[in-house]
């Protein structure tokens, strides 16, 4: 089956600094794969690579259609929730609203979000893109067990349904994520 | 998505401070006479060119928050992940911006002809150079904004920018605001045309170069 995300040799370089070199990425689909080491290893920089926000300094990266949910809210707060999420087009946005529990919050102004449902509603972005390849920095910052079991459900999903994941963060994200230890 | 990035511009603009450049625009108008004495002769020569420095000014207010929240909010991140180019960003920056200053600006632009006293003839020459100019003005502030999004004190330095590379429009749109404006107006179309062309690529790439 073709892979969804494909990188070879990936070296990134920050700010004169050399973050990582000869990094290989492979994702099947149903496969999930998290990111993990210290702080400033290069975790989400590489995240930002995957999407196509940072250069390689080598190497070369291939990846089908993607969604990202990182540290930044991105959605209009004067609107509502469901019209800010709106703009983003996603076509399960619905499905998305109630996997997160987002439904009962549609027509709050998203500047009255918690962090907590600030950080749901990127990750419902994701979930609503469509797109079969979701990319998370630290997406476990911010929720309580009940969204941290949510977004199991949802990654389980995605994967069951043919998708993949590329996730960075801290915590243990599930016993059948394979990891990638970047070291400093 | 660019439709909807135009739309989300214009009602951005239209709830925040649309009407801020408008009232500046004014308000330098109004400054000209005190300055230059009640002479109306001379007011009326130096007219034109003094609404194309109020123009000027007034387009600089908005550059702080054309680029810089869209920026900071990931925004800009996530259209690229949403497969909108940045030159298309760009464009769509430029039109929803347009569509709140330009036409603003030229209903303005018939009370500050009065402040300064042009007569009907030289205030329509003055509204044409305008129009020609006001889209060239909003692309380079579209521009400047993207260039200095990210960097500390971006407000002064958006305008120090922005004035020096508007200098060739302001040369042509004044001088078509004048009794015999020769070939000025042509000249300036030309000038607002490589203006919006250009644009749209300089705010790609500035995008770009603002996420390393």
């Amino acid at each position: 089956m073709s892979l969804l995300l494909d990188g070879r040799g990936l070296a990134l370089v920050r700010g004169g600094r050399l973050l990582f070199e000869g990094i290989d990425l492979a994702l099947a689909p149903g496969e999930a794969l998290h990111a993990t080491g210290p702080n400033g290893c290069g975790k989400s920089s590489l995240i930002r690579l995957v999407a196509g926000l940072l250069q390689p300094a080598a190497g070369t990266i291939e990846r089908s259609e993607a969604a990202l949910a990182d540290e930044h809210l991105a959605l209009d707060r004067e609107l509502t929730l469901a019209k800010s999420l709106a703009f983003w087009r996603g076509p399960r946005l619905g499905a998305a609203m109630v996997a997160f529990d987002l439904d009962r919050l549609a027509n709050v102004p998203v500047r009255m979000l918690s962090t907590g449902q600030g950080r749901r509603a990127r990750l419902a972005r994701v979930m609503a893109s469509g797109a079969p390849l979701w990319l998370l920095d630290e997406p476990l910052n911010g929720l309580d067990p009940v969204g941290a079991t949510q977004l199991a459900k949802a990654i389980a999903d995605h994967r069951a349904a043919g998708g993949a994941v590329l996730a960075a963060s801290h915590h243990s994200l599930g016993d059948d994520w394979r990891t990638l230890e970047l070291t400093r | 998505m660019i439709g909807a990035l135009i739309m989300r511009e214009v009602r951005r603009g239209l709830a925040g401070a649309a009407w801020m450049p408008v009232a500046f625009f004014l308000l330098v108008a109004g400054i000209v006479p005190f300055a230059v004495g009640p002479d109306a002769q001379l007011l009326a020569r130096i007219g034109g060119g003094a609404l194309w420095i109020a123009a000027l000014t007034a387009a600089l207010l908005p550059i702080e928050r054309l680029i810089e929240p869209d920026r900071a909010d990931g925004m800009l991140d996530q259209l690229a992940l949403a497969g909108a180019s940045e030159e298309g960003v760009g464009i769509a920056k430029i039109v929803g911006h347009w569509l709140t200053f330009g036409p603003l600006l030229l209903i303005a632009a018939v009370p500050a002809s009065i402040l300064v006293g042009l007569d009907g003839a030289a205030l329509v020459r003055t509204l044409v150079a305008l129009a020609i100019g006001t889209p060239a003005l909003a692309a380079l502030a579209v521009a400047v904004a993207a260039l200095t999004t990210g960097l500390p004190r971006a407000g002064s330095l958006a305008g120090l920018l922005m004035m020096p590379l508007a200098v060739p429009l302001v040369i042509f749109g004044a001088a078509a605001t004048g009794v015999d404006p020769g070939g000025a107006l042509k000249l300036e179309a030309a000038v607002a045309l490589l203006t919006l062309a250009g644009a749209p690529f300089v705010t790609g790439a500035a995008i770009r170069a603002s996420r390393t």
